[in-house]
């Protein structure tokens, strides 16, 4: 469930009408009049990043790093083929908001990659798939169709010299490629092993090519960028905190779903929006970046605004925007128990710190879940993690090892309970 | 090893299917069509035997073991039998929540079988699975790889199984 409060990637959608996603509902809400733009009048590559600069757009991914900036590292004179990959590996436990795009406004992900296409020189993309949601990747393939078939895509696009085919490419179950290089390993058709960088991918990419890669939600924002110029979507923010932002909010709540709204708000206004707390309960802690982000404890959270600098001071991180709501009952042990199994399940196992360590981070909460905790098993895991983290190839041990860290600053109360009393405080899940 | 005589083949349908996913990608790159080749086949043949993945690299044109390698990395290819209808609950913290260890209890006691086991008729086998991107449609569950199910109460589950032949 999509709920549009507002923002660039639904602006208009109305959901009720079966065809909301189809190219024409696109086109009459405003769709492909950014590239029509570009086109006819001779925006060029410069400007196209100058106007992705101001517009303060940060990747909505997870890592948040600039977009224009990522744009303008690209090789634009490089003689050879080049890639643009998007990145609708959604694997992050938490994040749903890349699904709801390709089913409910592909053309908007399509019309973004076009344009940086053509910002970038690049006339060939593809967009890798989550797995589990192959009916989406149907739903993506349908709309390439009709792109193609309206002259926006394929060769010579809308009677110019430019051209640009795109594709999507279907992943089969691993979380660890949504990790950029992990991701290029898979659509090269290999094990999704991560590469080490550099070289980074915009100088060795797809098939060793310069690639630029950038996530669903990114793109869907790049034709309001274009169409109504980067300064009026600063503005839909705060600065360095450009734009508004879909939350994926899961959990506790009475009514989880997406929610795109201006970087900025207030989270208490978020959970209000939500329907407040299921029956009634407490707010125990949130996890406000996807299950990789450090847990945050009710009172700090309640004080944050959601962006990317809020949440990084209040020691955690905005990540996808995946916000997981826990009340009162909720067992910190038994969630932090789910959440390392997930990690241990997902290392791809080239990295023995993380291959190992993810193990050991299980097994160890997972004693202390079952009563067979040990005092010094706190300790233990800090000492494990610390040997995770900064260690590996790739950030998959780093984001193992957060929540433990961060479950152990804020509850490990909770945690010396398990051990001394061999039993929940609370009855959990 | 349990081997039939006769190599598994794949369909025509399968083969163009195949096809199509071998054009989006450069000549000298079809090992890119690999994992959805190898998804063409398993839903063809329901599972990849050692054989089966033989078949599809020589179709695909990559030695048998670099489809093996995708073949055994990615968890959803099965490499043993599963039974007619493969149901793969999400637990991961988001499910969890919302009901996830409920569904996925309310599956085992309906079916009488545990996780990665399948019914003695061969129609169902269960799988746990992590999460799937459709948190905030919890409890979710994945029929045969493809077709996701939301909002699986216990009354949604009673209509799903009742559909499924
Ligand atoms: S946690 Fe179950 S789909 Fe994300």
């Amino acid at each position: 469930m999509t709920v549009y409060v507002k923002g660039v990637v639904f602006e208009g959608v109305d959901f009720d009408d079966p065809k909301h996603w189809g190219i024409e509902a696109y086109m009459a809400r405003g769709g492909y009049t950014a590239l029509k733009k570009i086109l006819s009048t001779g925006m060029t590559q410069d400007e196209i990043i100058a106007e992705m600069k101001t517009s303060g757009l940060r990747g909505r991914g997870g890592a948040g790093f600039p977009t224009g900036l990522k744009w303008s590292f690209m090789p634009r004179s490089f003689p050879g083929q080049k890639y643009l990959v998007c990145n609708t590996d959604e694997g992050e436990p938490g994040t749903f908001k890349d699904l709801d795009i390709i089913v409910d406004n592909p053309h908007a992900l399509i019309e973004g990659m076009i344009i940086g296409g053509f910002a970038m020189g690049i006339t060939v993309g593809y967009n890798y798939i989550h797995g589990e949601v192959f009916e989406a990747y149907e739903r993506f393939e349908a709309a390439l169709e009709e792109a193609r078939a309206a002259g926006f895509l394929g060769d010579n696009i809308l009677g110019t010299s430019f051209c640009f085919q795109l594709h999507g490419h279907h992943g089969y179950g691993a979380y660890i490629c949504g990790e950029e290089t992990a991701l290029l390993e898979s659509l090269e058709g290999k094990k999704g092993q991560p590469r080490f960088k550099p070289p980074f991918p915009a100088s060795f990419g797809l098939y060793g090519k310069p690639t630029t890669i950038n996530n669903t939600e990114t793109f869907a924002s790049v034709p309001y960028i274009i169409r109504e110029g980067g300064q009026k979507f600063l503005e839909l923010g705060k600065p360095n905190n450009g734009g508004t932002k879909l939350f994926s909010v899961s959990g506790h709540v009475n009514r989880p779903g997406n929610y795109e709204i201006p970087l900025g708000t207030p989270f208490s206004e978020l959970l209000e929006m939500c329907g407040g707390m299921r029956d009634g309960k407490k707010l125990k802690a949130v996890i406000p970046g996807g299950s990789s982000a450090p847990v945050l404890p009710a009172d700090i959270m309640m004080q944050c605004t959601m962006d990317y600098d809020s949440i990084s001071k209040a020691g955690s991180m905005l990540g996808s925007g995946a916000v997981i709501v826990m009340d009162e009952t909720t067992c910190m042990v038994k969630a932090l128990e789910r959440l390392s199994y997930f990690y241990f399940e997902e290392s791809c196992g080239q990295c023995t710190p993380c291959r190992e360590g993810t193990g050991w981070l299980y097994r160890v909460v997972h004693r202390i879940e079952q009563g067979l905790g040990r005092p010094e098993d706190l300790d233990l895991l800090l000492s494990v993690g610390g040997n995770i983290a900064g260690r590996t190839i790739c950030a998959l041990g780093d984001a193992a090892v957060m929540p433990v860290q961060g479950m152990l600053k804020h509850f490990r109360s909770e945690f010396e309970h398990h051990i001394e009393h061999k039993q929940c405080l609370v009855p959990g899940f | 090893m349990v081997t039939s005589n006769q190599a598994p083949t794949l369909s025509a349908e399968s083969q163009a299917q195949i096809d199509r996913e071998l054009a989006k990608y450069p000549a000298d790159q079809r090992r890119s069509a690999l994992m959805s080749a190898l998804r063409i086949a398993q839903v063809e043949h329901r599972w990849l035997s050692n054989e089966l993945i033989a078949v599809v690299a020589d179709y695909v044109g990559v030695p048998p073991i670099a489809a093996m390698e995708v073949a055994t990395f990615y968890n959803m290819f099965d490499r043993a039998p599963v039974g007619r209808h493969k149901i793969t609950v999400c637990t991961n913290l988001p499910c969890a929540l919302s009901g996830g260890y409920k569904a996925a209890d309310y599956l085992k006691q309906k079916l009488g079988i545990g996780f990665n086991e399948t019914t003695a008729d061969g129609k169902f086998t269960l799988k746990e699975g992590e999460c799937m991107g459709a948190c905030g449609y919890a409890p979710v569950l994945l029929v045969n790889n493809h077709s996701m199910c939301n909002h699986m109460t216990p009354d949604a589950i009673d209509k799903k199984l009742a559909e499924l032949e």
